[in-house]
């Protein structure tokens, strides 16, 4: 029930500002819509997440688009000096959307939150 | 008898694999795709293939760490830091160690071999048995790996492994690759760089760091294969060949 009203507010406030979350500067602002349609991203990319993520340690397949490192490669932004910003940095897209949704994103105690992965990069 | 109840269990697991593969190619849209990246694996690994090592320790120079180094570039390793006010003894003891290299000297004759050890990649790995959750596991083409969003930490399979190839996060990482991540309380070891063979590419990082030629990477299934070719040709033994844990890694000159 809770949730059935968390997504209705979400989704009601998607329609006034469609890319609310998508930053600035990311290669993601430049796009229509992600690798699935807008509100199906939003609903489902944990679940196509946790999919891939399945596919891809045990069958070795990289090749698909609903990868984590698409994600963080696609919504990654870059300050004044041209170092990528970490995805769940506070104001950044995973953490923007997270934080206003109360719900933690465990991906990045493992997962690296630039597209290099190394700081000043 | 034990190799009976081990047989069943890979079964069951193989079994369980497809059928968590199959909910996943069932809604066919999911998998209609323009972005893949050119090059990488789009099909499941396979067991056509077994990757396997040959080590020269005759090549293999006193004091030379070329291959560790590279292997903790290419896997993220050398981005870890000490943690603060930690005991650089015990760090050293404790940080995660892929590669490493080890000396062996036979007593009696006194002859020294130097030679890299890691992950052997056993066919029968104890790590796989003694994992109580499935996150050791063996992949189709015999690369031994952990599934880290099923690890729990247990560190059964260290106590396990014979050749002491893995190691444990024990503190917070505040940098990891996209093809290593790393965090607290999971067990990882040697992948044989399985990025790079969902990639495409044909080596490993340590074996392309080798100015001394002592590594040879490559399918031993496919008797073309320069590996296969080598381990034909040159004299080789697997380290603890009485444990028949046939071992994917053979060393020549020990
Ligand atoms: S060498 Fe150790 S970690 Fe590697 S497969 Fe064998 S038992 Fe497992
Ligand atoms: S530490 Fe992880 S991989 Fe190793 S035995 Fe325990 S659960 Fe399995």
């Amino acid at each position: 029930m809770l949730t059935g009203a968390l997504v209705l507010v979400l989704g009601a406030n998607a329609a006034e500002h469609s890319n609310r979350s998508v930053v600035k500067g990311s290669k993601a602002y430049e796009l229509d819509s992600c690798v699935e349609p807008t509100s199906v991203m939003r609903k489902l990319h944990p679940t196509f997440i946790k999919h891939q993520r399945d596919i891809t340690v045990h069958h070795g397949i990289r090749g698909d688009k609903h990868s984590l490192s698409g994600c963080v490669d696609c919504h990654a932004t870059k300050d004044a000096q041209g170092r990528y910003t970490p995805v769940n940095a506070p104001g950044q897209f995973c953490e923007s959307c997270h934080e206003y949704a109360g719900v933690e994103i465990p991906c990045f105690t493992c997962h690296a939150t630039t597209p290099t992965g190394r700081k000043g990069e | 008898m034990s190799q009976d109840i081990d047989q069943e269990r890979r079964q069951f697991v193989s079994v369980a694999g497809l059928a968590a593969a199959a909910t996943v190619v069932a809604p066919g849209a999911f998998l209609l795709d323009g972005s893949a990246e050119a090059g990488s694996r789009r099909e499941p690994a396979v067991d056509k293939v077994r990757y396997g090592m040959f080590i020269d320790t005759t090549k293999c120079a006193d004091g030379c760490t070329e291959c560790v180094t590279a292997c903790e570039k290419e896997n993220g390793i050398d981005l870890l830091r000490m943690p603060e006010g930690a005991d650089p003894e015990e760090w050293d003891r404790q940080r995660p160690r892929w590669m490493r290299t080890v000396k062996v000297k036979d007593r009696l004759t006194g002859r020294v071999s130097n030679l890299p050890m890691m992950c052997q990649h056993c066919e029968h790995p104890p790590c796989v048995d003694v994992c109580p959750t499935g996150a050791s596991f063996r992949r189709a083409d015999g690369i031994v790996m952990v599934d880290r969003h099923i690890c729990i930490g247990c560190r059964y399979c260290m106590m396990a492994c014979p050749y002491k190839a893995r190691s444990f996060i024990h503190e917070n990482v505040d940098q990891q690759l996209s093809i290593a991540p790393r965090g607290k309380g999971c067990v990882e070891s040697c992948n044989f760089c399985v990025h790079r063979r969902d990639n495409g590419e044909n080596t490993t990082a340590c074996q392309d760091a080798c100015s001394h030629g002592a590594i040879v990477f490559g399918d031993l299934n496919d008797s073309n294969s320069e590996v296969s070719k080598v381990l034909r040709e040159k004299d080789n033994t697997q380290l603890r060949a009485d444990l028949k844990l046939n071992t994917s890694v053979r060393y020549c000159g020990i």
